[in-house]
């Protein structure tokens, strides 16, 4: 089995519209959330989101392609732009042929079916867009990458819900170690603040209706957490063989040294409360990487800010790391941008990236009280200046799905 | 006449995402201004809501380019 390293970023978050600005911006703990502009948010429970802005789709595809194609893709035609240029690759013929795409989106063109069914009931089925279907089906965004760049290797799209930018990133480095690729274009991408998007969510009576206090709603950790807050973006890696970024002289941000998968099989939302699914998946991703607890520098939470959930993965950590998990810092990157979904793997595993590469570790805004049941090291408040070697992405999705990426400096 | 052409440009240029001046009567709609299958039919839905006609499928066809674009609707604005 071959290595694979990071050689390419691209990001749109709420904090910044470039990797670069995302960790700038993560490292002084900037709030990305506030009252939504993308829909009136006036009718629902929750009125808050961590929303991209100043985000110009024509500066990543042609006018077209700009005015009519879902928010979703829009975003994932960019990440994976910005890491095209990143990774400084020329594109032969022959590398096209082992070039795939693996961009996943844990929702789809939301935004796509919500106008069309009102199209539906107001005009009726004539007045349908015959764009509906190839905008809303989740494998799109990969789609429309691959053709714009000409990339002609493995294409897919692994949607496992929120854990959907781990799993894409996990797969694609898996495909790149068994040999059916020499690089990947992966990650995620997600664009859900829209009337259905927050209407099924408020519904679940996930997301924090702390609207007069946007900018302290989303507490990971905290005592006073009250669900999440949805966020929107996407963030794409360039995937590749070790030996061939070496002989390109490629610049190589971390290695994917670990993937680890599993599931909770207990409750269509709520995660298992003892954690053990979760603490599996930590277990095969630790075991992949030929590593083991003690390795462990840095922990990149999924921690949503959901009274479960935090807590949960807490005890997996527990279980997983052993005392050790006590002297290991974690934090919650979402206390910043919200939750955003099927990219949330991919943004917060770019994090863990620069973690790596500066030496800083990116903090959890907004912990006031730090819930007695969460009592790890969250870096509250402040990033933390540390050299790490080894940083751990943790994501998990409704349906049980539970990933983690080990990343490690490539030295 | 002159009208209905400059509403067809301002369609055109709104659904293929072309330049004004690459909308010549003798443009056509595939070969020139790039659109694929599913563009014209997004394309026959903005021309019907523009000028309150309907486009039978079967008629889509008569519509290769802009000139016939401005024949068939100034035909069935006529009538």
């Amino acid at each position: 089995m071959g290595r694979v390293v990071v050689t390419g970023l691209g990001a749109i978050t709420p904090i910044g519209n470039t990797p670069g600005e995302f960790w700038t911006a993560a490292i002084a703990g900037t709030n990305g959330i506030a009252r939504v502009t993308l829909v009136d948010p006036s009718p629902f429970d929750s009125q808050i989101g961590g929303e991209v802005k100043g985000f110009d789709a024509e500066q990543y595809m042609d006018r077209k392609d700009a005015r009519r194609t879902d928010r979703v893709i829009q975003f994932g035609i960019a990440a994976a732009a910005q890491a095209m240029e990143d990774c400084g690759v020329e594109l032969t013929e022959e590398l096209r042929d082992e070039f795939g795409v693996l961009i996943g989106s844990g929702i789809g063109g939301l935004n796509t079916v919500s106008e069309q069914t009102k199209v539906l009931y107001e005009r009726g089925p004539g007045r349908v867009s015959p764009f509906l279907i190839p905008h809303m089906i989740s494998n799109m965004p990969a789609g429309m990458v691959s053709i714009i760049h000409g990339l002609r290797g493995p294409l897919s799209n692994s949607v496992t819900a929120c854990a959907t930018g781990a799993s894409c990133i996990g797969d694609a480095a898996e495909i790149i170690k068994r040999g059916d690729a020499k690089m990947m274009l992966a990650g995620g991408t997600e664009a859900s603040i829209n009337d259905i998007g927050f209407s099924g969510f408020c519904a679940m009576r996930a997301m924090s209706t702390r609207n007069d206090h946007p900018e302290v709603a989303s507490r990971p950790f905290d005592i006073d957490r009250d669900g999440f807050v949805c966020g929107e973006g996407a963030c794409v890696w360039v995937l590749e063989d070790l030996d061939h970024a070496v002989a390109r002289g490629a610049k190589i941000y971390a290695e994917v040294a670990g993937y680890g998968q599993s599931a909770d099989a207990y409750h269509l939302s709520a995660p298992h409360p003892d954690g053990a699914g979760v603490a599996r998946c930590l277990t095969m991703g630790l075991r992949k990487a030929g590593l083991t607890a003690d390795d462990v520098d840095y922990v990149n939470c999924h921690a949503t800010s959901t009274g479960l959930g935090d807590k949960a993965e807490t005890m997996a950590i527990k279980k997983a790391l052993g005392d050790r998990a006590y002297q290991i810092p974690v934090s919650s990157t979402k206390s910043m941008i919200g939750h955003t979904f099927g990219a949330a793997g991919a943004i917060e595993g770019m994090a863990c990236i620069f973690a790596l590469r500066d030496g800083v570790l990116p903090p959890t805004i907004n912990v006031f009280n730090q819930d007695p049941d969460c009592d790890l090291d969250v870096i509250p408040n402040e990033a933390r200046q540390q050299p790490i070697r080894v940083a751990i992405n943790n994501s998990f999705g409704f349906g049980g799905h539970n990933a983690c990426l080990v990343l490690t400096k490539y030295e | 006449m002159s009208d209905i052409l400059t509403r067809v440009k301002k369609v055109t240029v709104e659904e293929l995402g072309v330049k004004e001046e690459e909308v010549v009567e003798s443009a056509s709609f595939t070969e020139d201004l790039g659109a694929d299958s599913l563009d014209v039919v997004e394309f026959v839905m903005a021309l019907e809501d523009e000028f309150g006609i309907e486009i039978p499928d079967e008629e889509v066809g008569e519509i290769k380019t802009v000139g016939n674009a401005v024949e068939y609707i100034t035909k069935k604005t006529a009538s």
